[in-house]
């Protein structure tokens, strides 16, 4: 097995090897593709530490994906200089690179990166996010004394157990009794500090989460136990302190396990270009986005985005809005015409002058508006809570009663019980059962390309009633589409012609029909050949005059109604219109089953950026009475969400672009469909690999029975607690019961929840 | 019997020593990263081969010198 491993990887180093000194790394032409890596500003911002002679930069490569890459980028300090050490952060997708400023910069750095195939993805706003130790490393620290203390705790507590009346003496009891207090002071003033803030930040906001029970048991137990060594009563409970906080803790670190190397949080901000070039006493220099000023005159060049609205100084612009209106087709700008932020100019460079700053863009602002949803007001949603407000009245009344009753039958015993009670109670098995059920889920969906932001959202979609689809790339194959010739067939010299025409041009459409028409016979020469920006393509081939595009290029009175409903693109050889191509949408596999199978548990819904043309072909997918709303920008699409919302539907939505964004964060789930999930996806709860989309309805339908395994554990830890509180309440409950009682319900109910999710996942073919 | 204070005191003197231990590497980073240490040190060791005068090792070794 091992061997196997490394000679894989011996086969993969040897192939980078013969690779790498194959590929020269100044022949890649970037050209200013990352001169914006010069401007001062920005590499202070992106630098982790800087001398002025060695910086390092940490950077973040999605297309890090097996150990050889590993191997690669670890030796990047042989195939370039300058570059000093490098380390790669696996789990992260990260690089850290050490380099000498005065043989390598930053720029070449990152085209060294890119020419290799690593081009890092680069933006400021999650620059700021990776500098940032995980949070998981207080937890770390928090388990690490946890077990320290748990274990020392019960080393010293033996004697005890096994009940050394006769020959222990008494002084070892007292000094091991006060080496237990000493041992338990980090556990309550370390460990459990989340426990006491969370259960206070509840009480403030009028509710009762599960922290609060949780924090009346360890107070209950440390001060009872304290004043029992104190006092010379017994040896105290601070085994089961130590336990229950290892325990707690360890629950708490299953809760927090997520995908790292993925990104739920992306606004729009990562979208946008670092830089931007901005006219600067005659001369092009890159500037941060952010310092762009109103009236300033900024260059945006063939495929970059446009970072803040402004207005067109000259010529034609073709703005794609597919990112943030869905629309395939690029739209035309004249001179003097507003371009809304977010557009991706296709053709050659245009110059623009900013109208708004990027923070007061139509985009920024329409990102703004939500806020997210906030964190606490999800906590309060899940099962744990709802249920704690019950258990802890309950538990508070069964120890006053036992509080009472002893007070009347024998009143030496009342503190006894009453503590008894709140301390066997104190809910460790109840809070397990959550975060191992869901993080065991979270693993299974993992495992089949479906990857929840967090353990919660298991609990997200067991709740959901409706489901809102995206068309465009999350039901429809992205950037696949079935095209068709309508009218007389083509014959193969036609076919040559055009084939000829379009493989000159770069327009999403030239590119489908090339694909279709693909032939392998040598195509003629252009005698000719323009470009209309937004119209389509003028050429002359063989003697002929050849009009490509839209209605109005080639000849809108023969063209008729064919066509309109779909994108289409016009024919016409010299004047005669000859017919057109007509692009459909290609849906997904297993689409049509997919609904037939969800209709019957949620109301489902369509809403689209594109226009109704696919309305017809939808309908044969969806049951009759679907809404499906087209034109919908996204604006339209949150308030379409919002809506369903009001009307007291649970609204998982399914997107796959920025235009989807606002929906996805507004939704109750959010589910980014990607084609490929180091891609970057809006923010979302979940992001679904595509080739997995036929498998939604199972993944629901186990998020139900994840709740059932949950409703199961809880109802098992509730019969440990009802033994563990009749024993408490007639007094009887002896430090060797508790500490017996308290890990065993707690283990048991990990074991259930972690084996039941394995088996059913195995019986539902996961 | 006064022997079973110093033992107990040696024993939880040494297990604060292993705590520092685990303090220290969560601090330096030791828990961030859990997939390439394992890796990588698979790279060195075949790195140390390729010193061996193995003919596998010369092959490599050419390789090295086109770099």
């Amino acid at each position: 097995m091992v061997y196997d491993i490394l000679k894989e990887n011996d086969l993969c180093d040897y192939y980078e090897l013969e690779q790498s000194p194959g590929i020269n790394l100044n022949n890649r032409d970037f050209a200013d593709r990352f001169s914006y890596l010069d401007n001062a500003e920005i590499q202070e911002k992106l630098l982790d530490f800087t001398d002025g002679r060695m910086s390092r930069v940490r950077l973040f490569l999605p297309a890090i994906h097996c150990s050889s890459c590993i191997w690669l980028l670890e030796n990047l300090y042989k195939l370039k200089d300058g570059i000093r050490q490098s380390r790669v952060n696996f789990s992260k997708k990260q690089v850290l690179i050490e380099f000498l400023n005065e043989s390598i910069s930053l720029r070449e750095v990152v085209e060294t990166l890119a020419s290799l195939g690593y081009e890092p993805h680069i933006s400021l706003e999650e620059n700021d996010q990776k500098k940032k130790p995980s949070p998981n490393r207080t937890l770390f620290l928090k388990i690490g004394v946890a077990a320290f203390c748990f274990g020392n705790i019960m080393l010293l507590s033996f004697p005890e157990y096994f009940g050394f009346d006769g020959g222990w003496d008494d002084e070892y009891r007292r000094f091991f009794s006060w080496l237990n207090v000493f041992l338990s002071l980090p556990i309550v003033f370390y460990c459990s500090t989340d426990y006491f803030l969370s259960a206070y930040k509840g009480i403030k906001h009028r509710y009762i989460n599960i922290d609060v029970p949780i924090a009346i048991g360890i107070v209950t137990l440390f001060v009872r136990s304290l004043v029992e060594v104190v006092f010379d009563f017994g040896p105290g409970y601070f085994d089961s302190l130590g336990g229950l906080l290892f325990f707690l803790l360890t629950g708490k670190w299953f809760q927090a396990k997520s995908y790292e190397s993925l990104s739920f949080d992306r606004d729009y901000k990562s979208y946008f270009p670092l830089a931007i070039h901005r006219k600067e006493e005659g001369e092009m220099k890159p500037v941060p986005v952010a310092n762009l000023q109103i009236g300033d005159e900024i260059m945006v060049r063939n495929q970059e985005i446009i970072p803040a609205d402004s207005i067109l100084v000259s010529g034609e612009a073709n703005i794609d809005y597919s990112f943030v209106t869905g629309e395939a087709v690029p739209v035309l700008k004249k001179a003097g015409d507003k371009i809304y932020a977010g557009g991706r100019q296709v053709g050659p460079s245009i110059d623009l002058i900013v109208k708004k700053k990027v923070s007061q863009s139509y985009l920024t602002q329409l990102w703004n508006q939500d806020g997210g949803k906030v964190a606490t007001e999800q906590d309060q949603h899940s099962m744990i809570n709802q249920i704690s407000k019950y258990f802890t009245i309950l538990v508070l009344a069964i120890s006053a009663i036992a509080a009472a009753y002893w007070a009347w039958e024998d009143s030496s015993r009342v503190l006894n019980a009453f503590t008894a009670v709140l301390i066997v109670a104190c809910p460790c098995a109840l809070t397990l059962a959550t975060p191992f059920t869901l993080s065991a889920v979270l693993g299974v969906f993992g495992k089949h390309h479906f990857y929840l932001k967090n353990t919660a959202g298991v609990e997200l979609m067991a709740g959901i009633s409706q489901l809102i689809f995206d068309k465009t790339g999350t039901i429809t194959y992205a950037g696949k589409g079935k095209i068709s010739f309508e009218g007389a067939p083509l014959n193969p010299a036609e076919k040559l012609w055009v084939n000829a025409i379009v493989k000159n041009s770069t327009h999403p459409l030239s590119r489908k029909v090339a694909d279709y028409l693909e032939t392998d016979v040598k195509l003629p020469l252009l005698a000719q050949f323009e470009e209309v920006p937004g119209k389509g393509l003028i050429a002359q081939v063989e003697g002929r005059e050849i009009r490509m595009g839209s209605a109005a290029l080639v000849s809108a009175e023969n063209a008729g109604s064919r066509g309109v409903q779909f994108s289409s693109v016009h024919l016409s050889i010299d004047g005669f219109y000859r017919g057109c191509f007509v692009i459909q949408n290609q849906y997904r596999d297993g689409l049509k089953s997919l609904i037939n199978r969800l209709k019957s548990t949620f109301k489902l819904a369509l809403v689209s950026g594109d226009n109704n043309a696919e309305a017809q072909n939808l309908q044969a997918y969806f049951p009759e009475n679907t809404p499906l709303v087209f034109n919908q920008n996204p604006d339209k699409k949150r308030t379409y969400v919002m809506l369903r919302q009001e009307e007291g539907e649970k609204v998982a939505m399914l997107g796959d672009g920025l235009n989807d964004a606002v929906a996805l964060q507004a939704a109750d789930f959010g589910i980014a469909v990607t084609d490929d999930i180091s891609a970057f996806t809006p923010a979302c709860d979940a992001i679904l690999d595509s080739s997995q989309l036929h498998r939604l309805d199972e993944f629901f339908a186990f998020s139900q029975t994840a709740r059932k395994i949950i409703i199961s554990a809880f109802a098992i830890s509730f019969c440990y607690n009802i033994v563990g509180i009749s024993f408490a309440v007639s007094g009887l409950l002896t430090p060797v019961i508790a500490a017996i009682l308290m890990p065993l319900s707690s283990i048991s109910v990990v074991a259930f929840a972690t084996l039941s999710v394995k088996v059913l996942a195995w019986r539902k073919g996961f | 019997m006064s022997v079973i204070f110093i033992l107990i005191s040696i024993s939880i003197l040494v297990a604060i020593i292993f705590l520092a231990a685990f303090f220290w590497s969560v601090k330096s980073g030791q828990y961030e990263d859990t997939v390439s240490p394992g890796v990588r040190i698979l790279f060195e060791e075949r790195k140390s081969e390729e010193k061996q005068p193995a003919s596998q090792a010369e092959e490599q070794d050419t390789d090295q010198t086109k770099n």
